[in-house]
């Protein structure tokens, strides 16, 4: 805010007359009725005025700053269009990417914006609270601007359709909703742990990156743009996770346990669900910026590990859990394009085998295991092509109790063996992908018996489109869950080889190219 | 004259996601508020219990006790999304900062006589407290509510008055300085005049039924206090004694005021008209509130108005009424 006032205030007092001078302490209502979610969780806080304000933006300035990105953004998302933007990408491959970003991402960042509007609630200081009432607005037009700039392929492109509706019910798509579902139902203290420190701080390179490199790699303005103008947003997000763990260490020794035990639990659930963002990099762009486990070395072993050496001073451990991720990161990315190309008739996107000269990349940027493990087996799938035999796998996986991913990632030490892990609870059996997840469940048995796990409520007759009747004669149950997916059998899913997407990029590109 | 400008043109396969196609048909390109409104709320298959709030599901239509078939059914009349919303309100920011800072330059502030000048930091400075109140307020409808299409403008709103809180700090620094801050946040706390209000505002602090909340705050408080401080006290009273420059330090709330009740009343009509219960609740609710309103307000009145204050309130009280009459929850005479 611009005032020049009489007595000169520095610009730290100003802000705080514009923030905390708005606050009272309340007394015709005790605080702990005002603020009912600040003690079941066992942080303890004592002096909310030690909060430092991570940034100092008072709304008019907040108003004037977003408005001319905003102004900005939409102006190239209406030029991207007008100009059938689409057709200037590096292959229609990539539209794949763009799919599966809509059908996760917008879900995450508005779980996000009401996440931040009960925390903009619910924190007793009022620093955090607006820094948290401006996140929860930021999210919402992270939202926003994805789905807005999204609309334009949805025009032309299969597989964007209803993204909404299957963000509520894909099998896949369980996974980043029930990471976000997971953060919102913890309580205020756990999910800006989970959210601002692990996710935003500590992973939001290696998922911005690669949607929005991606996108500038592979000629995508429109995608790009909104990725760029959200930057300056996440900047603030960033400092946010990081004042705010500062803030509860230094409040109360005590507080380090529960903290470490957050970290620990929200950097794991964190790298679960970026599996789905390593195969992206590695298999889905068709430029590629760098491997899945070049981005993991820079951005978490080098990068992270600085933040983990500075946070050692409050007695913070980097999580137990980074090992296991240094042994996977050879292996990720192919084992889930290995489960989303034999899934691929289940996905509202398309899945590919990669050419030659991709299979020579990838065995260059993963000399120890791709050759070994993984060229054979695509490979083998594409001489089943060839002989018109393309493989589709139409079980359905047993899945993770905690993230949801299917039973698909090694041992760390074997990567020819899957992992499994179970616990017996209240006389049931759950299963889990490895140690990490397994734990988290056995913390809290009661919250993740509730999960909604895709392929057992397939098993339990929820899934089928409604009006089928699963007695009847010539019930076709693969089919009802397509129906009730809303997957367009034949036009969303199956192999680019032959997708409509592919003719019409073709015929389109041609007509705008040629005379 | 046209120029005749040709673009390549492709027959696209659609013009919209399929769930705004189910609402509004498939040949219709909706707007962008349509499409970044409707049905973005994740409604199905949720996950897990909260643990803030065990009994019920992360997002519940049982938050509060009206009844929608459908939430979409609200509308923004200002059809305000992210973009929108900040790009009208960065052009009324720019207006107050020429405001402000002409007020500044041509030193407006000497020439409004002592009296006026601390009558309205008397009034104004405590009611930054209470757009603070509001922008808690609503937050909490936005975290607790249900559906895009009513919890996105409460996030509006409670940013909004944000903003006036901030807006209001500053008149008080253009005005007086940090210590008339100060005094004024004593008065809020300690002075007789003001407890009243502050116990009515504590009281919407730990209001749990969010469209009740909405009611109170959005409907009845601010119904009542807007036009009371704003059109009433600055724009009338004190422009007639000598403060006609205060005027354009509180436009912004002015013109905010009668914008975001084209809101509040389209979402009030809208509960209302779906059943004869909601607006039931809903005049309930006015009932509850309304009176208590009235009367917290009315010695913070007197502070401007003195023997005035309670005709004054009276008529506030009566243009309440008639557009609660207007939007559907009439309040019930008094039998006479």
């Amino acid at each position: 805010m611009d005032m020049k006032v009489k007595k000169k205030l520095a610009l730290k007092e100003k802000f705080a007359l514009m923030t905390r001078g708005l606050a009272w302490e309340t007394s015709y209502e005790p605080m702990e009725a005002v603020y009912p979610q600040m003690a079941y969780e066992g942080l303890r806080i004592h002096n909310w005025d030690a909060w430092e304000d991570p940034f100092r933006m008072t709304m008019d300035a907040y108003w004037k700053y977003q408005a001319e990105k905003e102004r900005k953004l939409y102006a190239i998302i209406d030029a991207f269009a007008q100009n059938n933007g689409h057709l200037g990408v590096t292959d229609a491959r990539y539209i794949n990417a763009l799919k599966i970003f809509l059908s996760a991402v917008p879900m995450l960042e508005y779980n996000a914006h009401r996440g931040f509007a009960r925390l903009g609630r619910e924190m007793r200081g009022v620093g955090p609270q607006i820094a948290c009432q401006m996140q929860a607005i930021d999210e919402l037009r992270h939202a926003q601007t994805q789905i807005h700039s999204l609309s334009n392929y949805n025009r032309f492109y299969n597989g964007f359709h209803d993204w909404k509706h299957m963000s509520d019910r894909v099998w896949y798509l369980s996974v980043p909703k029930s990471f976000f579902e997971d953060a919102c139902t913890c309580g205020p203290f756990e999910f800006i742990i989970a959210i601002s420190f692990s996710f935003e701080y500590v992973l939001t390179n290696l998922v911005f990156m690669p949607f929005i490199s991606g996108a500038a790699y592979n000629g995508d303005l429109g995608a790009m743009t909104f990725g760029f103008s959200a930057q300056s947003d996440e900047a603030r997000h960033m400092t946010l996770g990081l004042e705010v763990i500062k803030f509860m260490l230094e409040q109360d020794p005590a507080n380090l346990p529960i903290i470490q035990r957050w970290i620990d639990k929200w950097t794991w659930r964190g790298v679960r669900l970026l599996t789905i963002v390593a195969m992206l990099m590695d298999y889905m762009l068709p430029k590629r910026i760098m491997s899945w486990k070049e981005a993991w070395e820079l951005y978490f072993e080098e990068n992270g590990m600085a933040l983990f050496n500075d946070l050692a001073r409050y007695g913070i451990k980097l999580p137990d859990c980074t090992e296991l991720i240094r042994k996977e990161k050879d292996h990720l990315s192919h084992q889930a394009w290995n489960a989303f190309y034999t899934a691929g008739m289940m996905t509202n996107f398309h899945t590919w085998i990669p050419t030659p000269e991709e299979m020579d990349w990838l065995a260059s940027k993963y000399p120890d295991s791709f050759d070994q493990y993984y060229r054979p087996r695509f490979e083998h799938y594409r001489e089943l092509e060839k002989a018109g035999k393309r493989f589709y796998n139409t079980s359905l996986p047993q899945l993770c109790q905690v993230c949801q991913i299917p039973m698909l990632f090694t041992e760390g030490d074997d990567p020819t063996q899957i992992a499994y892990r179970q616990v017996t609870h209240q006389g049931d059996k759950y299963h889990f992908c490895s140690d990490y997840c397994r734990d988290i469940f056995t913390h809290e048995p009661d919250k993740y018996v509730e999960a909604w796990l895709p392929a057992h409520q397939i098993f339990m007759g929820n899934c089928f489109n409604p009006g089928d009747d699963p007695s009847a004669a010539g019930f076709d149950p693969k089919k009802s869950v397509l129906d009730y997916w809303h997957i367009a059998f034949g036009r969303d899913n199956m192999d680019f080889e032959g997708s409509e997407d592919q003719k019409n990029f073709a015929a389109w590109r041609d007509q705008a190219t040629r005379n | 004259m046209q120029i005749d400008l040709r673009t390549v043109a492709i027959e696209p396969l659609r013009l919209t996601f399929d769930h705004i196609a189910r609402r509004l048909g498939p040949d219709r390109q909706p707007s962008r508020y349509q499409e970044g409104t409707l049905d973005i709320q994740p409604c199905d298959n949720l996950q897990y219990r909260p643990t803030w709030d065990p009994a019920r599901q992360l997002y519940d239509p049982a938050r509060t006790r009206i009844v929608m078939r459908d939430w979409y059914a609200f509308k923004d009349p200002r059809q305000y999304y992210y973009g929108a919303w900040t790009m009208a309100r960065a052009r009324q920011q720019e207006a107050v900062e020429s405001s402000f800072a002409l007020f500044e330059s041509r030193d407006l502030g000497s020439l409004i006589p002592a009296e006026t000048r601390h009558t309205a930091l008397q009034l104004l400075l405590p009611l930054r407290h209470v757009a603070y109140a509001a922008n808690l307020n609503n937050t909490a409808m936005c975290a607790y509510g249900y559906g895009t299409a009513v919890t996105q403008p409460c996030m509006f709103q409670a940013m909004d008055q944000l903003g006036i809180a901030q807006y209001l700090t500053q008149i008080g620094l253009l005005l007086g300085d940090s210590a008339d801050l100060d005094d004024g946040r004593n008065r809020w706390l300690g002075d007789g005049r003001w407890q009243e209000l502050r116990r009515l505002v504590e009281n919407t602090l730990v209001q749990k039924d969010w469209f009740e909340l909405l009611v109170a705050q959005n409907l009845v408080i601010d119904g009542l206090l807007y036009p009371l401080v704003y059109q009433q006290v600055i724009d009338k009273r004190l422009a007639a004694a000598g403060g006609v420059s205060l005027t354009v330090l509180t436009a912004f709330m002015n013109d905010w005021f009668s914008e975001a009740a084209r809101w509040v009343d389209a979402t009030i009509k809208t509960a209302a008209a779906e059943s004869p219960a909601n607006a039931a609740l809903i005049t309930a609710w006015i009932a509850r509130w309304k009176q208590r309103a009235s009367d917290a307000l009315e010695p913070v009145a007197e502070l401007a108005l003195g023997e005035s204050a309670a005709s004054v309130m009276e008529h506030l009280n009566l243009a309440l009424e008639a557009r609660c009459a207007r939007l559907g929850v009439p309040l019930a005479k008094e039998a006479a």
